[in-house]
């Protein structure tokens, strides 16, 4: 399958030698030590590594939620690192969907109004006076016939489902998921895998963390950090088609 | 954010706690209920007050001996230190602008009649007495000058000792003895009430001030001497009269000080309402220290509920949400809360207003706008008791909330 993005289009994350320390009373932390990372449109890039390498450190800091303590970053062309507290919320209002390992949602409202929820904090007006969004990416994650229940009476797929329609609403240029299938059994993981493989191939960047080598083989890219570093950064040659093995495990059933 | 959203969260999140938003809510409600209560206590007896001071009777002044001025000071003229009735006839002959003049002397005794036996204030008085106080005889009449000149003894009762003495029939006409001296019932007046000190106008009997001089035994002292304007704009013109026939009847040289005092009406309405209003005061002020405990409460409340909603906080930030955001949503909730406290506490406020007048019979006056500041009160006691705890959600850093157990 050919790459999907544009090479020569600018980059949706350019970062040039970011570090992050963490100084913690005596001795500071190299969470990150010098990373260098370009992501173009269309992308699908895995990123693993052992626990404590530095990987969610990398994505808080790629989501606006942190400041790189030192090198740059340009997140659609815009210096992050010169932005204050409001202008980050509304980057990352604008330009980036979060998915979370234990899927995030306000406990006791249903799945509608948790992806109507960053509708509520958008400042840019492009849905002013429109139609919301929020049952159309529901039906998106194929959840147009649960809008009205609430996380509990959901399963943990279901869940993850809603975030990522609420991920999805604001129309990001990119998608964030710190070990999106952490929580989840194989099947529902390869679910979740087939539902990120979709968004990809209709132009979505999707950045994503994982310990399991056969989850990070469904992305085009993998970059593996050790210590701080990205010491791999390579295209997956024999890319895992989540919706073929789902097919093949419905044979076998 | 739109202002609608920002309510409907904060609604929710209130309804989600129904017990714990009630209880919070209480001191709110206690705060508001028991300043409204104590507002209209106070207005209601300020009120009551300026009726019975207007019932003292019209465009009325009052000398008393003494002077306000020296502050117990002993006088230089001891003699002169007491009203005479040599003051009184000098008031009525020189006094140019007063309609009526009249000296009261005060006294208690045993009053015999009708089968019944009473104690009562005895007071000695002039018949422009009646005028001045505008004190109209429900059955009789008032004694007359005549009365005054010959040393009649004729007695005047007043509404409730005639009911006492005279249960069911007309005591005009009858005999009573007053300290066993026997007087003629001429005439009964109408009631007139409580004073504003709680005493009863009407438990007392009136004869001629020159009868109580000759026939009654014991010490009798004018108290004062009372009289009246032809209109209320005449009054400081007739103070200073007073003042001057006075100061001559009492040889006062020129620079030294009165040894006297002249009230009008308006002095001891000022003086009378002006305790009762610091009353009033000091009774909301204490009623409101509920509010601000109450304020306590939901400010305690809005810390427990940032510190327990910290991950939605984070999730909030993460997709989007500002500072200011989440500040203004921690700030409508603790508002919304003691502003539906306030209301509450309005509706119980009034309710037991109306209850306790009802019960007690107690005047209470509920002033519409005490509903308003109340509101206003609960709406600023929101603002301030809630901006600590929406700023520290405010101020919380999303990575750390979203990781938050
Ligand atoms: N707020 C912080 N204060 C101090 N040290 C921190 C903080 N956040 C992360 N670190 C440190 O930075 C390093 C990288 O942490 P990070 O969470 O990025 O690892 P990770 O790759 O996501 O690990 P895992 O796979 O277990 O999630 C760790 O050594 C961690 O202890
Ligand atoms: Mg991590």
């Amino acid at each position: 399958m050919a790459q999907a993005h544009d090479k020569n289009a600018p980059p949706v994350i350019r970062l040039e030698d970011v570090t992050r320390v963490f100084s913690t009373g005596d001795n500071a932390v190299h969470a990150l030590a010098g990373v260098d990372l370009v992501i173009h449109p269309g992308e699908m890039v895995a990123i693993m590594g052992a626990s404590g390498s530095g990987k969610s450190t990398l994505m808080n800091i790629l989501g606006c939620l942190d400041k790189p303590t030192a090198g740059h970053y340009a997140l659609d062309g815009i210096a992050v690192s010169e932005l204050d507290r409001n202008a980050l919320a509304d980057l990352r209002s604008r330009k980036i969907g979060f998915v979370f390992q234990g899927f995030n949602l306000l406990a006791r409202t249903t799945a509608l109004e948790n992806v109507e929820l960053p509708l509520l904090y958008d400042r840019s007006g492009q849905f002013h006076g429109k139609e919301s969004p929020a049952p159309a990416a529901l039906r998106r994650v194929g959840l147009g016939e649960r809008m009205h229940h609430l996380p509990s009476q959901l399963s943990g797929g279901q869940q993850q489902r809603v975030a990522i329609a609420r991920a999805l609403v604001t129309n990001p240029s990119l998608i964030l998921a710190d070990e999106p299938t952490g929580n989840l059994d194989s099947h529902t993981s390869i679910e979740i895998m087939a539902l990120f493989q979709e968004l990809n191939d209709q132009g979505i960047t999707i950045l994503l963390v994982t310990h399991e080598q056969d989850i990070a083989e469904h992305a085009r890219r993998i970059v593996e950090m050790r210590d701080g570093r990205i010491v791999r950064d390579v295209p997956v040659t024999q890319r895992r088609i989540a919706a073929d093995e789902l097919a093949a495990a419905e044979r076998a059933a | 954010m739109r202002k609608r959203a920002l309510f409907g969260i904060a609604l929710r999140s209130i309804l989600r706690n129904k017990m714990r938003t009630l209880l919070t809510m209480l001191g709110i409600v206690i705060g508001v209920a028991a300043v409204i209560v104590m507002v209209a206590l106070g207005q209601g007896a300020q009120a009551t007050i300026e009726s019975q001071i207007k019932g003292l009777g019209t465009n009325m002044l009052m000398i008393m001996a003494g002077s306000t001025s020296q502050g117990g000071v002993s006088q230089g003229a001891a003699t002169f230190n007491r009203l005479t009735i040599a003051d009184y006839e000098k008031l009525a002959r020189e006094g140019t602008l007063l309609a009526g003049v009249s000296p009261v002397i005060f006294s208690r005794g045993q009053i015999i009649g009708g089968g019944a036996n009473w104690r009562a204030s005895i007071m000695g008085v002039a018949p422009a007495y009646q005028q001045v106080r505008d004190w109209p005889v429900q059955s009789g009449s008032f004694f007359t000058d005549a009365d005054t000149r010959s040393v009649r003894r004729v007695v005047v009762l007043g509404n409730t000792v005639a009911n006492a003495l005279f249960a069911d029939s007309d005591p005009v006409g009858q005999q009573i003895q007053l300290r066993s001296v026997p007087f003629i019932v001429i005439g009964v007046l109408t009631p007139k009430g409580q004073t504003a000190g709680g005493m009863d106008q009407d438990d007392t009997v009136i004869i001629p001030y020159t009868t109580a001089q000759a026939h009654l035994a014991g010490q009798f002292r004018i108290g004062q001497i009372i009289a009246s304007t032809f209109s209320p704009g005449e009054i400081p013109a007739a103070q200073e009269e007073i003042r001057g026939i006075m100061r001559e009847a009492h040889k006062i040289a020129r620079g030294d000080d009165d040894d006297f005092t002249i009230r009008n009406q308006d002095d001891i309405a000022a003086a009378a309402s002006g305790t009762t209003r610091v009353m009033s005061m000091l009774l909301a002020a204490i009623a409101s220290i509920s509010l601000v405990v109450g304020g306590i409460g939901i400010m305690n409340i809005m810390l427990v509920s940032v510190t327990e909603r910290t991950r939605e906080i984070g999730i909030r930030m993460a997709i989007g949400a500002r500072s200011n955001d989440v500040l203004a949503q921690f700030l409508v909730e603790s508002i919304v809360i003691s502003l539906a406290g306030g209301l509450i506490g309005i509706v119980l406020g009034y309710a037991s207003g109306l209850l306790l007048a009802r019960l007690t019979g107690w005047a209470v006056a509920m002033p519409p706008e005490a509903a308003l500041i109340a509101v206003a009160f609960s709406a600023a006691v929101g603002v301030f008791f809630g901006f600590y705890p929406a700023r520290k959600a405010a101020a919380l850093d999303p990575i750390q909330a979203l990781r938050y157990e």
